[in-house]
């Protein structure tokens, strides 16, 4: 036995080891264009973005001088900065529950209904397949303070008119709310594919053991089931909002009186609008250990994910 | 325990028949308020983009607001749009044009690495796997700064290769393929190596022919991202002959403001229709594609 082996292997070497070198080769010669891209695009404007953020450099400067973390320390006493990210915050902290509960409340009631099931994911999902920027400059409209419905509809009520985009203490809820409205179908998604993993003979069980109301069903079976899937959309959810930035750049331009600001557009002006490249770098360094740290988060539920499976 | 089923079922027997019913009926008029009402808040800007865009300027400005329109003034609207201050059609074909190029060489570049990933033995190939997991957790608005200063550098700023460029590379294509790939038997490879296919043939006509479900998935993924973006176009793209449909939006709107809102709705019935037209052809791929991608 062991002698064939030997000999198989003792004739197979020039073969495999040539079979080696051809896969190596193969194998280098196939990632060299992705690692040149990542290189080119991902890898070198990181070191330079680190690299700015400790000078003070302007597009089109002459003399560039080192700054240390004189950037940094710029954008924690920046009250324009400050109040971009506490309306970041905001912004997320009313999207998240948003979008994940009405994703969740849809799902939920969309499940094991059979004729308009498809027809209902249909519209749920049709924002996010549409430009969000035509769609703000239409709901922009509709929140027109006289020629929009909205307040058509208010008027018509008798309530007063509400300025949604105009009123500093409007502006970030309405923001959200088109947030939301552009996110649920997305979750509504997800949850529904965590929902047809739940076997449904575990619901038959329950009802024979007493669970008679769809309430009842939900908070013993779906919700603890769901965990996993709940956490990953939050996390993704998370991401999104806190990315936001085209509804600020069509609609409100941060106004009205930087009511409105979030992060990624305080990073988009001070670096393709005033030019402050350095600062911007800072910014965005801060805007990256924020997204680490989501995505962090990420994998830790990805793989909590996994045990559940 | 058979004298627990039999309760349990005498229960279901005798409570039921009325009750059962009128509460089924109940629950389910619940079930549709809510789903109506959603449907309602989701559908109104879709519907109102749509009535207003065949509106005449003055039924849009008048002070009682009426849902359906009574003189229809879809053409002059639709002929504003496209032929008006912004060209429209333009900025379609920008889109098409920008979607097509970084969804062809995105393929073009990951299939191959993702295969090597998957199944060939090469040196540094967990460094770069180690990189790809990376490069999933960064947003385009990171090495944005960096990369305009090069293009500027460079003086490719207002072209198509400025907006295509950082996203030639998708590590989340490499990503995807990958976990696509490695299912493939291993049998079939080195039958084909037997055979004395290259590695190159291997991938491209036997590998890749597996992987359109996966490559479908993606492209619905890559388009409708790219359709879409304007962080990076707002950036680089000043020319308006050269703006994706969601820039050519705002320059419209720039151009239109306040003035004309049959002509605003008209044109943005015109950018949101080919994806929307796509998903509502292809639903199934598109909430594939799109969720997936989760992950992102």
């Amino acid at each position: 036995m062991s002698a064939t082996v030997a000999i198989a292997s003792g004739i197979a070497p020039p073969r495999r080891n040539r079979q080696r070198f051809i896969e190596s080769l193969a194998g280098c010669g196939f990632a060299f264009p992705a690692f040149l891209l990542l290189l080119l695009t991902n890898l070198v404007p990181l070191v330079v973005l680190l690299y700015l953020s400790f000078t003070n450099y302007e597009l089109g400067a002459l003399d560039t001088k080192f700054l240390g973390l004189d950037n940094f320390h710029k954008a924690l006493v920046d009250p324009v900065f400050h109040r971009s990210l506490v309306n970041t915050f905001v912004y997320v902290a009313i999207v998240l529950p948003g979008a994940v509960g009405l994703g969740l409340l849809i799902a939920v009631l969309l499940h094991r209904r059979k004729r308009m099931r498809s027809f209902y994911e249909v519209v749920y999902f049709l924002p996010v397949t549409s430009t969000l920027i035509a769609m703000a400059t239409v709901w922009q409209f509709l929140l027109h303070p006289s020629l929009g419905p909205i307040n058509g509809v208010l008027r018509a009520l008798g309530v007063h008119e509400i300025a949604f985009l105009t009123e500093p203490s409007y502006v970030l809820p309405t923001l959200a709310a088109i947030g939301i409205w552009q996110l649920v179908g997305f979750n509504m998604v997800l949850f529904l594919a965590g929902l047809s993993a739940i076997p449904r003979d575990l619901y038959e069980a329950a009802e024979i053991d007493g669970c008679r109301s769809g309430i009842d069903r939900f908070l013993t079976i779906t919700w603890p089931l769901l965990g996993p899937t709940t956490m990953f959309v939050i996390v993704t959810t998370s991401i999104t909002a806190f990315k936001v930035f085209d509804t600020v750049a069509v609609m409100t331009r941060g106004g009205p009186m930087g009511a409105s600001e979030v992060l990624l557009y305080a990073i988009y002006l001070e670096g393709y609008q005033y030019f402050h490249m350095g600062y911007a770098a800072a910014l965005t360094l801060i805007f990256l250990a924020f997204v680490l740290l989501f995505s962090i988060l990420q994998t830790l539920v990805l793989e909590r994910r996994v045990h559940y499976g | 325990m058979t004298t627990a089923a039999t309760y349990a079922g005498m229960r279901s027997v005798t409570v039921s028949p009325v009750r059962d019913v009128a509460r089924r009926i109940v629950s389910l008029f619940v079930v549709h308020t809510v789903l109506i009402a959603g449907a309602v808040f989701v559908l109104l800007p879709f519907v109102w983009m749509l009535i207003t865009s065949i509106k005449s300027p003055a039924e849009i400005f008048a002070a009682d607001f009426s849902l359906w329109p009574k003189h229809f003034n879809a053409i002059e609207n639709y002929r504003a749009a496209i032929f008006g201050k912004a060209p429209l059609l333009r900025f379609a074909l920008n889109g098409f044009i920008v979607c097509a190029g970084i969804l062809i060489v995105q393929v073009l570049v990951a299939v191959p690495c993702a295969y090597a990933l998957a199944k060939l033995r090469f040196p540094g190939r967990t460094a770069l796997l180690a990189l790809v997991l990376l490069g999933l957790c960064i947003p385009i608005q990171v090495p944005a700064l960096p990369l305009y200063m090069g293009l500027a550098q460079l003086g490719l700023l207002n072209t198509y290769f400025a907006i295509m460029m950082p996203f030639f590379l998708s590590v989340f294509a490499i990503f995807l393929f990958r976990q696509f790939f490695k299912s493939y038997p291993d049998e079939i490879i080195h039958a084909a190596r037997l055979d004395g296919m290259s590695e190159f043939e291997i991938v491209w006509r036997i590998v890749v022919p597996s992987a359109w479900p996966a490559i479908a998935a993606f492209a619905v993924f890559s388009i409708v991202a790219h359709w879409n973006d304007l962080y990076w176009p707002l950036i680089v793209i000043t020319d308006t002959n050269l703006a994706t449909p969601p820039l050519g939006m705002m320059f419209f709107a720039d151009a239109e403001t306040g003035s004309n809102y049959g002509a605003l709705t008209a044109a943005a019935t015109i950018i949101t229709a080919p994806l929307v037209i796509a998903f509502l052809i292809a639903r199934r791929r598109f909430i594939e594609g799109i969720t997936m991608t989760g992950i992102k």
